[in-house]
């Protein structure tokens, strides 16, 4: 009986197997980054094309300081635990350097509070690398609101009262993201934008001046940091863009003639 | 000490996720993690209810902007004050008949309504300028966005009843491949920044 107690306990598996694929893509992945990287390191050369909306960023610091407005960045709604949040702080130091350099205000309202903490630091270490520490205003990256539309209307009056002469838009944004572009135009701001969200996408691309599309924004830090090795993962991010399209390829092709199907990889989770 | 310790503290976090997705047994350190991460979320919050309030007592006492900063502070305290009070008489501050829910549903509820409705006018001004730019893609725009629009409509029917149809191909066909391929670059561009963050290269959170 107790030997039979003894079999019939059950205990989840150490490795979970059939997520072994996922593990193997990970682990190539990260086999072409490190490469590229050491590659970069040893000073290869490497081209990356230029974004549009990034080449856009100091003309449009550059429009505010020659107005005397200010700058309004806003993050997104998310907070520290995605990925386009992080992104947006890189492009927000670069965004807090040049306004710095220039004399220019920025004010950043933010929808959560780990955010707001957050960009204080990195805009105050920015002010300090451009040597304007006397600059920086704490009272300027303020809280406002967690809840969607409470942000909205608050960043909306920030907007229409200060008059900025250039807005950037760059997080996760829902449904808002247009009631933000369109209020930023009416005011007569440079819209810069950029998302990971691709519902919001199309809302941007048609009411911003310049949009960072989904991977562009992802990239936007290794890009303006003009780092080699930071640069060098952003060629390893193209070679493996340019494996999964002929993967694609070759499965469809595998499939058409009958010959293997590979559509249970989709249901890996 | 104050790059290298949080940065130690970002690898070792980024791994134990990253570990936990595959072995069983790092679920639960995992878990605590998270944990912690709302904790100090919840921390955080207590500061940006301070900062929200110490700029705005600031700004009515220095008379910049009073009008809008003295809305938000009685604003705050009245929600506060009626949250307090539900406790108190209801033992719920989300009791229905509660004043504390009677000021969410009729007054913040509403707002929020009319915040959301803005998108309609605003979706109209944004499309007829994008439309308006004489460029071939934006004469592709208007050209599909026309179809699909009028595809979704029962008139769309009535004038041609193969509009729906092909509504629904742009939609499922161009439109999708689009959004595929765009969801493919930011997964990539994920992992990338990732890798990044976790070998150290890229710390927008540290000088």
């Amino acid at each position: 009986m107790k030997l039979l107690i003894n079999l019939l306990i059950s205990a989840p598996e150490v490795f979970q197997k059939g997520k072994l694929p996922l593990l193997v893509v990970l682990v190539f992945l990260g086999i072409i980054f490190v490469y590229f990287i050491e590659k970069a390191k040893k000073g290869g050369e490497l081209f990356i094309r230029k974004i549009p909306g990034l080449e856009a960023l100091d003309d449009a610091i550059g429009r505010s300081a020659e107005m005397g407005k200010p700058v309004v960045y806003l993050p997104g709604l998310v907070g520290l635990n995605s990925i386009t949040t992080i992104a947006s702080l890189g492009i927000l130091r670069k965004v807090a350097r040049k306004a710095a350099e220039y004399g220019v205000e920025l004010i950043m309202p933010n929808a959560d509070p780990l955010v707001m903490t957050t960009a204080q630091e990195v805009v105050k270490e920015a002010y300090l690398d451009a040597g304007r520490p006397d600059l920086y205003n704490p009272n300027n990256i303020m809280y406002l609101t967690s809840d969607q539309f409470g942000f909205t209307a608050g960043a909306d009056g920030i907007i229409m009262r200060e008059k900025p002469g250039a807005v950037f838009l760059q997080g996760y944004f829902y449904a808002e993201s247009l009631i933000l572009a369109e209020t930023a135009f009416s005011a007569g701001a440079i819209q810069i934008a950029g998302t990971t969200a691709t519902t919001q996408l199309p809302f941007f691309i048609a009411a911003c001046d310049y949009t960072l599309i989904g991977e562009e924004m992802l990239a936007a830090s290794a890009y303006l940091s003009r780092e080699p090795i930071l640069l060098g993962s952003l060629k390893a991010e193209d070679l493996a863009k340019a494996v999964i399209m002929v993967f694609l390829i070759m499965a469809i092709l595998l499939k058409t003639f009958g010959i293997i199907d590979l559509s249970f990889l989709l249901e890996i989770k | 000490m104050r790059k290298e310790v949080p940065l130690l503290i970002t690898i070792l976090t980024a791994f134990i996720v990253i570990l936990a997705f595959f072995l069983t047994p790092l679920a639960q350190t995992q878990q605590i993690l998270l944990r912690w991460y709302a904790i100090i979320g919840g921390f955080a919050m207590f500061v940006g209810v301070w900062n929200l309030l110490k700029k705005h007592v600031f700004q009515v006492s220095r008379g910049k902007n009073t009008f809008y900063s003295l809305v938000l502070v009685l604003g705050f305290f009245m929600t506060f004050a009626f949250g307090i009070y539900s406790i108190v008489k209801y033992k719920d501050a989300f009791y229905i008949n509660s004043p504390f829910m009677f000021n969410f549903n009729y007054v913040l509820a509403p707002l929020q309504s009319t915040m959301f409705s803005l998108l309609a006018f605003f979706m109209a001004s944004a499309a007829f300028r994008a439309f308006r730019i004489r460029r071939l893609e934006a004469a592709l725009l208007l050209f599909a966005a026309s179809i699909v629009m009028l595809g979704r409509v029962p008139a769309g029917y009535a004038l041609w009843h193969k509009l729906p149809l092909i509504a629904e191909w742009i939609m499922k066909i161009p439109s999708m491949a689009v959004q595929r391929g765009i969801g493919i670059g930011i997964t990539l561009g994920a992992v990338g920044m990732s890798l990044r963050i976790i070998l150290g290269i890229e710390r927008p959170y540290l000088r």
